[in-house]
């Protein structure tokens, strides 16, 4: 009815290993893509910059980091201070006259340069070492980023992000902004996609599989390992500047604590490990279902059918994320893209049962 | 020289109460190979428990057993409801799980019982010892000795018929289950003992501190102890908390004018970084051996 693989017969190679192979597929990207385009008209500036803006930004954090965690099988807790690095580099960098984009640029560079740090002295270890380790350089980095005035421009301060423009746009309306965060994460969409198909792409799977066997049919774990946290921290670099330019529009050491670093592995999770789409659905999850769940208990509340205190109200999200974390991990481990593929493979074949593919 | 002495003696005092926090992680660690993160939040809930306990007018010794039965029967649920539904599951979906019962646990003291700090009234006063030059604090000194009398006990513990069990659940399920003893069982005790170390741990850290949200941050110098002292060693634990505590108030009481203040965390990064790139099965940890 939705999809339908009748009347599709490929006859070359190349049809058949494009990216959406099926024609409905590449309809349903269509048309996402159009509404994504055409947003700033649809919806309200309220909606857009507060509920569309910080999702596309989280997806492409949640893309650059399910990059390491969900293809190369590399935990990392500390994928916010990755972030505020770039983040920091980027509006240190527009300030001191250097062109937005190569700032952007810069700020994945360091990034990445420190990132990799945080590779290489884990290297040796990984599972839950890792964890350990990549936490306490987050606590590191912000502890840096906090008292080395340079950086932070001083205790409790926060650096506002310079106007500037994005290839002759001017960075000044919401919609420019929008714009600048959608060809992000549309680039960083494709990136993934892609990465999967190649030789790189399989040989950081075979590392995440299991390294030992990988090391034996000839691939080289170190290189790749560094290879993942480099690529990983370039991107989220970049996506800490986009997330201070186009959402904060201000630097803060308090956007890019260790909750933030949690939130990001929560919507990785969530969304389902190493699927792209999943990323999107689970940034959109993570960071709007509490809000919503809390509005309709004010709702609730306001209705008298529930009693309240505005102390409580104020905790339920953290037990609404708690709960989301802990039900997805017992209920779907393979997150919200195990979902959506499981309902798409069922209408693929409706009426029938299996497709044999 | 006395102001070493103070910091030395205060230093290891924290680290010992630190390693009450620690030990519930390692007692867990050591049965099921869990790295249980919610232990923090687990310390914190059961200090609220105290705290809600003696509000209804019981004293702080019955408050502490009730604490204690409540908190076991925590651990245990939380074994059964959540973390066996998880075995052979990757340990970053274990991890996360923990870190979503952390949040949830968070959430739920505070937001019911009010978010300002409370105290518990222990009955030790506040005034310090001092000798000489050097002050120490009474409810620390009291706090250190409970923690090594509960290391000690669990020591001991792991003696006893039931200890025996647990020692062979964390040799290897498999061989255990041949002859006879219940894993999952054993799992469960050995999380109902980290609720129990919570409690006192809690009772001790609320009334050092005060009782609110602040005590679930109490997990990260207790990650660094049991990474320094090895995930799965009690002994372990006392070395780490000692090493910890000390590094954490000697170190920050002479740079943190220099470096503008809070190197107590850089410390204990430091402590966890370098014990991970250089022994990562810590002081008295038993390394893994992986096959393909």
């Amino acid at each position: 009815m939705f999809y339908r693989l009748s009347g599709l017969y490929h006859t070359r190679y190349a049809s058949a290993r494009q990216l959406w192979p099926i024609t409905a597929d590449r309809w349903q990207v269509g048309v996402l893509l159009v509404l994504a385009v055409a947003a700033p008209f649809l919806f309200s500036s309220f909606y857009l910059t507060s509920y569309l803006l910080p999702w596309l930004i989280f997806s492409a954090a949640a893309l650059s980091l399910t990059l390491l965690m969900g293809i190369a099988g590399q935990l990392h807790f500390g994928f916010a201070a990755v972030m505020a690095i770039g983040a920091y580099t980027s509006i240190h960098l527009t300030r001191a006259g250097v062109p937005f984009e190569l700032s952007l640029v810069g700020a994945g560079l360091m990034a990445a340069l420190i990132g990799s740090v945080f590779g290489a002295a884990a290297l040796r270890v990984k599972g839950l070492y890792l964890v350990m380790a990549t936490l306490a350089m987050q606590y590191l980095v912000d502890w840096t980023i906090i008292n080395v005035p340079a950086i932070s421009g001083g205790a409790q301060a926060t650096l506002q992000a310079p106007a500037t423009q994005f290839l002759f746009m001017p960075l000044k309306s919401d919609a420019a902004r929008y714009y600048v965060a959608l060809l992000w994460a549309l680039f960083l969409t494709l990136l993934i996609l892609n990465i999967k198909r190649t030789s790189v792409g399989r040989a950081l799977v075979a590392v995440r599989d299991k390294d030992y066997a990988a090391a034996v049919i000839g691939v080289n774990v170190v290189h790749f390992k560094l290879v993942a946290f480099f690529t990983s921290s370039f991107l989220g670099g970049v996506t800490g500047a986009v997330l201070a330019f186009c959402y904060y529009q201000a630097v803060t050491p308090e956007q890019f604590t260790f909750n933030v670093s949690v939130q990001l592995v929560a919507m990785v999770l969530v969304g389902g490990l190493g699927s792209v789409i999943g990323a999107y659905m689970g940034a959109g999850f993570v960071l709007l279902a509490p809000i919503m769940l809390t509005n309709f208990v004010v709702y609730l509340n306001q209705l008298g059918w529930l009693s309240v205190s505005t102390n409580l109200l104020s905790h339920i999200p953290l037990m609404i994320y708690g709960l989301l974390i802990i039900g997805f991990l017992l209920l779907e481990p393979l997150g919200l893209g195990k979902i959506y593929d499981n309902i798409r493979k069922y209408l693929l074949v409706w009426p029938f049962r299996h497709s044999g593919l | 020289m006395a102001y070493f002495i103070e910091l030395l003696i205060n230093g290891a005092l924290t680290g010992l109460m630190y390693s009450l926090v620690a030990l519930g992680i390692v007692l867990i660690y050591k049965s099921s190979g869990v790295p249980n993160l919610a232990q923090g939040a687990m310390v914190m809930s059961a200090a609220y428990v105290v705290w809600l306990s003696t509000t209804w007018g019981l004293p702080v010794w019955l408050a502490v057993i009730a604490g204690a039965l409540a908190m076991f029967a925590f651990g245990m649920l939380s074994e059964r409801l959540l973390l066996r539904k998880m075995v052979g599951q990757p340990i970053i979906m274990i991890v996360m799980l923990t870190l979503g019962l952390e949040i949830f646990l968070r959430g739920v003291g505070p937001g019911f019982l009010g978010a300002s700090p409370k105290q518990i009234d222990i009955g030790v006063s506040l005034a310090p010892i001092i000798i000489g030059d050097v002050f120490i604090n009474r409810v620390y000194l009291v706090g250190g000795a409970v923690a090594l009398l509960l290391i000690i006990a669990s020591m001991l513990f792991f003696r006893t018929r039931t200890g025996t069990k647990l020692r062979a659940v964390s040799d290897d399920h498999v061989s255990s289950w041949s002859v006879g003893i219940s894993v999952e069982r054993a799992i469960g005790i050995s999380w109902g003992l980290a609720g129990l170390s919570a409690i006192a741990a809690g009772v001790v850290w609320g009334s050092v501190q005060g009782v609110d949200w602040t005590l679930s941050e109490l997990l990260f110098p207790a990650i660094a102890v049991v990474i320094l002292g090895g995930l799965d060693s009690v002994a372990g634990v006392l070395l780490g908390g000692l090493i910890v505590g000390i590094m954490g108030s000697v170190l920050p009481g002479y740079l943190d004018e220099l470096a503008g203040g809070g190197t107590r965390d850089v410390v204990t990064s430091l402590i966890i970084l370098f014990t991970i790139m250089f022994r990562p099965h810590g002081i008295f940890g038993r390394e893994d051996i992986e096959r393909v």
